[in-house]
Order: C-alpha cells, then sequence, then structure tokens
C-alpha cells in the first residue's frame, strides 16, 4: 500500500468518513448496467442459491433454487439466469462502428456499445467463474440433458470472468473493488471486503459502517446463523416463502448497488477512460463473433501457448492501466512523486529553437531547465514524459542541486512538436510553466514472441493433445503425456491470491479438456442423490 | 486446582484443536488468545458476556455436505476411500474414537501402542498429545493415519471441492496447517516412543470432492514449509505459566462474573489486535474495539506505510509537523509531512 492511501486512511479515522484518494473516476460506469447479486448454498460446491438480477432499479427479478442440492433445479436456475443475461448482452449487437486498422489500410468492425455487469465483491466473480465453469461443457442431448441456453450461459460467465482479470477492464466490475479504487475508509483492507460497512463509510461514516456489519450479507456466501435458523428449516419443508425471504434478504445489497453507481456517476471519468472502454467494446465484439461461428467453449486449462501469452496481456494491461491511471489523475501521480519516479517543478529557462546538427541531418531538439524542490533520483539519460504532453520525451541531460535549496533539471526533448525544425506553438513548455515528469510512458511495448501451439517445446508439456479444444486437427499423440497423470499435482498454491493461477503456465499444461469426457465425469448423478439424501 | 483452573473459574474446559492450534500461530504474540486458551475458556460465550458477539457458528449446510462425504468414504468398510488412496482390501482398519467410556490417557495409550505396532492399516480417530506453551494438550484429530511398512502418513478428509485440479486457496493453506499440527504431533509421539520420528512423512494426502460431484479425488501436499512455520511459532509462544503468574491472583474469567469484572480482568492480559483475528478468533470484536485507533487495527501493510507509528493521532501529528518527532521517526515522518503536502496540494 502506499504511503498516500495509507495516510487517506489514517485521515478517515480522524474524521470517521471515508476519504477521496481519487480524483477523476477510473471506470467506465454504463448507463444501463445490469446488476447481478448471486447466493451460493453454503457446503456445496457452486451450488446457486439464488439471485437478484436486473437493469432497472426498481424492477429487481429475483432467482431462486427451492432445492439446491438437486441437480435439475440447478440448471432450471442457470437457464433462468440465461434468460435475464443472453437478451441483454444481445440488445448490444444490433449497431457496430468502423475502427481503421493496419495504418488505415483496412477497416474493422466493433459493436458501439458493450454490456457491463455489476456484481457485489470478489467473491461474485469468483462464484461466476466457477458457475461458468460447470455450466460450458453441458451438452443438450446425452444422458444429463440441459436446456440450451445453460451452456451458452457458462461461456458468456467465462468470458466475463476472464475479463474481469484485466488490469482496467470494465466489463464485469464488483462494486467493493471499484469503491475501493476511489476512496480509503477508517479500517482494514479486510473489513472493507464486506460491502455494507464499506458503502456506509462513504455514505455515512465510522458508526454507520458498524451498524452495517451486522447487516444482511452481500453473498455469495451466507451467514450460518441465518443458514441453520432460517434458510435450512425452509428448505426441509419447501416452503412457499422461501423466495420472499431470499428478496428480502438480498435487497438492501440491491439498493447500495445503485448507490454506489451514483456515487461514482458523481466522479468525472479520467480522459483514458474512453481508451479502456474501447478494448473492452473489441473484446466483447470478438467473443460474439467467436459464439456465432461456433467456436469450442473455453478449455478448461489453456495450454501452454495460450497461457503464456494471456499471462503477456495480463503484464501489458496491468502496465498500461498503471501508467494511465498516474496520468488521468494527479493524486495517483502524486504516489509516483512520493517515491521519487516522478518530481512537479517550475520551468526557469526554455530554449525552443535549438537545432542539434552532429547528426546527418539537424533535427529539432529544445532544451529547458526545471527547478524542483522534490526529491530527483534519476540518472542523466533516463527519458521522462509529462502527463500533459504525452508524446513528446524529455531526456535528462543532467541534474544539478540548486541555491537556495533543490534541484536544477536540464532535459531535451524530442516528439511532439511537428514535423518542421521549428516547434509548433506551444508544443515546448514556456518559462513560467509548472511541469510534472515522470519516467512512467504510455509507449508502445511490443510484446514477446511466442511460438505456434503445435511447436509447443517438451520443456512446456509439448504440442497440445487432439483432445485439446483447438479446432487445427494435430498429429497422433505418441509422445504427449497422458493428460491425467498421477494425482500429485496439488490444488493452486495457497500464497498469493492476486497471482492469476488460470493464466500461470501449469506445469502439467496439457489440456484434458474434451467437452464429452468433461460431462460425463461432472454429472455423477449417483453422488449428488447421495448428497439429497442426507439432509 | 491450577493457576488456569483457577482462571477458568466454574465453566468446562475447551480443549484445543488443530484450528486453535493453528490460529494462535497465526498470531503468536497476543498472550491473551495464549493464555484464554491454555486455561480452556470458552471465548465465544466470553465474547457475548462482554457484549461483543461474534458470528463464528458452521453452518448445517455445511456439515451436512461434510459428513455426508466423509459417511461415504467410510461406508462399506472403507470401500471408496481405499480405493482413492490406492490401499489394498487386507489392510485393516481401526476407529479409536469409537467407544467414548474411555478416559483420555488410556485412549492416548492405545493410540501410541496401536501406531508403534501398526505395520500396515488404516488408524482413525487416533489421539494425539502436543506442546503447547508450556502445556500438555490432547489432539483429538478427524483423520486418519495410514501406517504402511513403517511409515505414517496423515490423510485430511475436506469437503471442499478441487476443481479442475485448483480450489479455494484460503482453504488449501487452512487444510495445509491442521495437517502440519498432526504431523508435528505425530511425530512427537514417535519420539516419546523411541521410534524415528522421520517415519512420519511431510507429505500429507488431502482427501476432497472432484468438481462439481461428490467423487473423492486425492492429491497430495507436501506441508514441510507449514511445519517449520508452526515449529518456529510453538517455540515463540511465551510460556503460559509465566504468563499466568504474572496475573493478579484474584483474577478470573468465570462467565458468571459481571461483564464489567470481566472487562477490566481482559485487560490485564495483553492482546495483540491484527484485522486477520476477526476470522480466527472469538474474542476479534472486542479486541477491535479496544484497538480503535492504533495503525494496527488498519492491517499490517498500512501500518507499515505509515512507518511503524503507532497511534492514527500521532500519524497526523507528525505529518503536519505539529510534533517533533523522535530520531528513529524522523524518517517516517519526512515521509508522511511529504505526503501530506502532495495529498493538500492536489485536493484543494
Amino acid at each position: 500500500m502506499s504511503t498516500l492511501t495509507a495516510l487517506a486512511r489514517a485521515l478517515a479515522v480522524a474524521e470517521g468518513r471515508a476519504q477521496p484518494i481519487a480524483t477523476v473516476r477510473h471506470l467506465h460506469v454504463h448507463d444501463h448496467p445490469l446488476i447481478l447479486i448471486p447466493l451460493a448454498m453454503a457446503g456445496e460446491a457452486n451450488a446457486p442459491l439464488a439471485a437478484l438480477v436486473g437493469t432497472d432499479p426498481a424492477r429487481p427479478r429475483l432467482l431462486a433454487v427451492a432445492q439446491p442440492r438437486n441437480r435439475d433445479d440447478r440448471f432450471a436456475f442457470a437457464a433462468e439466469l440465461a434468460g435475464v443475461l443472453v437478451p441483454y448482452l444481445d440488445s448490444f449487437t444490433d449497431r457496430t462502428e468502423d475502427v481503421p486498422v493496419d495504418r488505415g489500410k483496412d477497416v474493422r468492425q466493433r459493436y458501439v456499445d458493450a454490456p457491463q455487469i455489476w456484481v457485489p465483491n470478489p467473491g461474485g466473480i469468483d462464484f461466476l467463474r466457477l458457475f461458468g465453469r460447470s455450466t460450458r461443457f453441458r451438452t443438450v442431448d446425452g444422458e444429463n440433458p440441459v436446456p440450451a441456453a445453460v451452456p451458452l450461459l457458462g461461456r458468456w460467465l467465462t468470458f466475463f470472468t476472464n475479463t474481469a482479470e484485466v488490469p482496467g477492464s470494465s466489463l464485469l466490475v464488483n462494486a467493493v473493488q471499484a469503491l475501493g479504487l476511489h476512496w480509503a475508509t477508517g479500517q482494514s483492507g479486510a473489513e472493507d471486503a464486506q460491502f455494507g460497512a464499506q458503502l456506509a463509510w462513504i455514505e455515512s461514516g465510522a458508526a454507520a459502517a458498524r451498524e452495517a456489519e451486522n447487516g444482511p450479507v452481500a453473498g455469495p456466501a451466507t451467514d450460518p446463523d441465518f443458514d441453520n435458523r432460517v434458510l435450512a428449516p425452509l428448505i426441509e419443508r419447501s416452503a412457499p416463502e422461501l423466495p420472499d425471504v431470499l428478496r428480502d434478504l438480498l435487497l438492501p445489497t440491491w439498493e447500495r448497488m445503485w448507490r454506489t453507481l451514483t456515487l461514482l456517476r458523481r466522479l468525472p471519468a479520467g480522459e483514458r477512460v474512453r481508451l479502456r472502454w474501447d478494448t473492452d467494446r473489441d473484446a466483447f465484439t470478438a467473443f460474439t463473433q467467436h459464439l456465432a461461428e461456433g467456436g469450442p467453449p473455453q478449455p478448461r486449462r489453456d495450454g501452454a501457448v495460450a497461457a503464456a501469452a494471456r499471462l503477456q496481456r495480463l503484464e501489458n494491461a496491468a502496465t498500461r492501466y498503471a501508467v494511465q491511471r498516474a496520468f488521468d489523475d494527479p493524486l495517483v501521480l502524486a504516489e509516483y512523486r512520493l517515491t521519487g519516479t516522478a518530481f512537479a517543478g517550475v520551468v526557469t529557462l526554455a530554449k525552443a529553437d535549438r537545432i542539434d546538427d552532429s547528426g546527418k541531418r539537424p533535427v529539432l531538439r529544445p532544451r529547458i531547465m526545471v527547478h524542483t524542490t522534490e526529491p530527483v533520483r534519476m540518472e542523466p539519460g533516463t527519458s521522462l514524459t509529462s502527463p500533459t504532453r504525452p508524446s513528446q520525451k524529455a531526456r535528462v541531460v543532467s541534474v544539478t542541486p540548486a541555491a537556495p535549496e533543490g534541484h536544477d533539471v536540464l532535459l531535451e526533448l524530442s516528439g511532439g512538436m511537428g514535423r518542421k525544425l521549428v516547434a509548433e506553438p506551444g508544443s515546448v513548455p514556456a518559462v513560467g510553466e509548472h511541469l510534472i515528469l515522470t519516467t512512467l510512458s504510455e509507449a508502445y511495448r511490443p510484446s514477446g514472441v511466442l511460438p505456434d501451439p503445435a511447436e509447443t517445446p517438451w520443456t512446456h508439456g509439448g504440442p497440445p493433445t487432439p483432445t485439446d479444444q483447438t479446432p487445427t486437427p494435430q498429429p497422433a499423440p505418441t509422445s504427449a503425456p497422458a493428460p491425467a497423470a498421477a494425482p500429485a499435482s496439488a490444488p493452486a498454491p495457497a500464497s498469493d491470491p492476486a497471482s492469476d493461477p488460470a493464466s500461470a503456465p501449469a506445469p502439467d499444461a496439457a489440456p484434458d479438456a474434451d467437452p464429452a469426457l468433461a460431462t460425463a465425469a461432472d454429472a455423477e448423478p449417483e453422488a449428488s442423490r447421495h448428497a439429497d439424501h442426507r439432509t | 486446582m491450577s493457576r488456569l483452573d483457577q482462571l477458568r473459574g466454574s465453566g468446562r474446559a475447551k480443549r484445543h484443536n488443530a484450528r486453535t492450534i493453528a490460529a494462535l500461530t497465526g498470531n503468536p504474540g497476543c498472550n491473551r488468545r495464549a493464555v484464554l486458551d491454555a486455561a480452556g475458556i470458552d471465548k465465544l460465550k466470553l465474547a457475548e458476556r462482554v457484549g461483543f458477539p461474534g458470528g463464528f457458528g458452521q453452518s448445517r449446510f455445511a456439515l451436512t455436505r461434510g459428513n455426508a462425504f466423509e459417511a461415504m468414504l467410510k461406508a462399506d468398510d472403507c470401500a471408496l476411500l481405499r480405493s482413492v488412496l490406492e490401499v489394498d482390501l487386507g489392510v485393516g482398519y481401526q476407529d479409536l474414537g469409537a467407544d467414548d467410556d474411555d478416559t483420555l490417557g488410556s485412549r492416548h495409550d492405545r493410540t501410541a501402542g496401536l501406531l508403534a505396532g501398526a505395520t500396515a492399516a488404516l488408524i482413525d480417530h487416533p489421539l494425539l498429545t502436543l506442546d503447547v506453551a508450556g502445556q500438555t494438550v490432547y489432539l483429538e484429530p478427524d483423520l486418519i493415519a495410514y501406517a504402511h511398512q513403517g511409515r505414517l502418513q496423515v490423510v485430511e478428509i475436506k469437503s471442499f471441492a478441487i476443481v479442475d485440479g485448483q480450489a479455494e486457496s484460503a482453504k488449501v493453506s487452512g487444510a495445509a496447517v491442521q495437517a502440519a499440527v498432526y504431523v508435528l504431533a505425530l511425530r512427537a509421539l514417535l519420539e516419546r516412543l523411541g521410534l524415528d520420528p522421520s517415519l512420519v512423512s511431510h507429505e500429507v494426502v488431502l482427501v476432497c470432492p472432484e468438481n462439481f460431484s461428490l467423487r473423492p479425488v486425492a492429491v497430495v501436499l507436501d506441508v514441510r514449509k507449514q511445519l517449520s512455520t508452526l515449529r518456529r511459532q510453538l517455540s515463540r509462544l511465551a510460556s503460559v505459566d509465566a504468563l499466568a503468574d504474572a496475573l493478579p491472583d484474584d483474577l478470573s474469567f468465570d462467565l458468571a462474573l459481571d461483564p464489567a469484572l470481566l472487562v477490566t480482568a481482559l485487560g490485564h492480559i495483553e492482546p495483540r489486535y491484527a484485522p486477520e483475528c476477526l476470522s480466527a478468533c472469538e474474542l476479534s470484536v472486542f479486541c477491535r474495539s479496544e484497538a480503535a485507533g492504533s495503525t494496527a487495527a488498519l492491517g499490517r501493510t498500512v501500518r507499515e506505510s505509515l512507518g511503524g507509528i503507532e497511534t492514527v493521532e500521532e500519524v497526523l501529528a507528525l505529518a503536519s509537523g505539529e510534533r517533533e518527532p523522535t530520531e528513529e521517526q524522523a524518517e517516517a515522518a519526512a515521509m508522511l509531512r511529504a505526503a501530506l503536502r502532495l495529498r493538500t496540494e492536489v485536493l484543494p
């Protein structure tokens, strides 16, 4: 945690109110989002209990499962959820726009808008990820048929939960994280995970937050006490009032979700939020096309090459997001000033028409002197950027101590001044101008080259076997390792929840992603019936 | 009556289990928890008495499923468990928890005898002991020790699902720490019997339902890291006897006492509150209210980012320059002043 955010938490304690840690909004807030509050059955592996869902604050729709341990009831719930979600998603596929590609030589299509789903907390996203996993390989025929909408829902949920791992993506947003990005409360991060308490810190203050802690949960986990006292008796006798009880439980969270949106909409959007939403629209368009072309469901595990590519995309997105946030928001940039990777100063000298003619042909290289009282931890030769002139590079020529205090930094500018040997007016900072310079840069970073999946080296498990999802035919699996080897591979390492286990190149990345196999293996009606008897 | 029994008063003693030991080692600096646990005081009831009840129940649904899963594994002479562990039918199964009119001591002796002699057996509900903070505590693990050719392996049955080879990390790490407690206790037992403690494997077997069914799957967890953490933290736990002796003679946490007296009594044992306590200790909400205004209550990372300064009040006084920093605070204070200057510059 940065010292600035920590200080904001300390201030929040003293004031008894949450304190802002952003001056602009760092995520896209849709005009017509879909709110989804899932609730799960305790103990079971991802058994839905209910969901409150909808796009209209006045008309939440409750989907409830009468017998959560009954698999038919579960899939009926999935079909019902698909009945709400899929038409909402489809409503964005009517209008497209042209996007120039390949330096304007070609165009591609993109939907002018994309959907946005809001859940209360990260747990809600985890629930949807597993729910997507449990539904996307289902088949509509065979031994355990499900309604056609179920596998489609699974693939959509998998798509959305995958995008939620991309830093800066706003297709699937959780309220706790969105609020935590903009306000610091006077409690710990662990306590912030409780949506009601966190929102109360922002809206009303510390006392209300303590009050909200004992209020109804925001899901997906239920309160054990509620399970034992209220839920269990209702489920046991299949009580008709169960839906009403669940609705009453979820309604406070429903209202808080809409209040969260209102709060966030009051903040002006950061300048670069739109760019990230463009990327989101691209992702939505591409996946819609993938579905329309009859593409296969997402594999259970990415192959080695796909996993490496995904990791690279996530890293690039994280870098881009960090830089964009800093450039959009002076309060975020202040964190970098505090750690010495950015400094603010005043231009004291400027030679805007300086020409460097030491090379083959003369080039425009103006120099400016910036005086700063902040710590400067940059070596000569470092390239800096100013958020107000992102396309201009400023190379540090020298840093000299100045009297009575601070430093004078001599910088040589290149780029962003037009094509002529005379700088465009205003493109070179003038004497007296206040500047912030940072080592952060929005410049494009080329990504590493990865091999074709068919050429996966043996160190990474070799090429995928034919049971893989890839549509291209594969050679006979003579050298490929057995997919379901010994049970020796332990579950995900237990240390770092922030890391991305799904995309990390797993040592046993040989994908066993045959959908038919998956269905047969998971159905297990014997076992689930066994569980039913126990109640 | 021992000093610790005296502290507990009239209530029945609560026994340690792997969960409480894991929690204890999760916050080894907390004297309050160490003393209350050693004295067997019911912290849930105590928290209720002093007006800070916490939600520490377990859902019936989760219990039902856990029991169903275990019963399924152990049905028909452990047929399913044998198949998932790849254990022959010839291997015997013995449940030591079956008869409950035994005294703990004799059950422990039977456990010891069985473990020492076993060459191939599944031993359910063994009774183990472990030295925690100078106290010998009995552990009644819900586990099976699988003895095979003189070696012992801990088998833990858990009802959370492993989906595509992955499970919720918090649950896996919880299970690993608990299993490590059992490994440690089993090794201590072998040592007392004059056997080689390394006969107990550091690899434990976790049996969980696979994917979305109840079909079991076994995975092997290496708990060497958890073992060394546990060992280190158990050795750091201050001797409870020394702590208890330092308390006033008439101090008591008898739940029948007046709540105000209990609060005063709690004030005599120093706590170390951290937000992580909220999910691990029944008394945490009380300690949190005590810790209000401290930077520790905001979490370790926040406290560190604030230069380790104790209280919020002091942080803000140093940041605004109202208070002169001590020599060791100088660096933190400079950082805080810079942070506050930047914040007020950007936020008018």
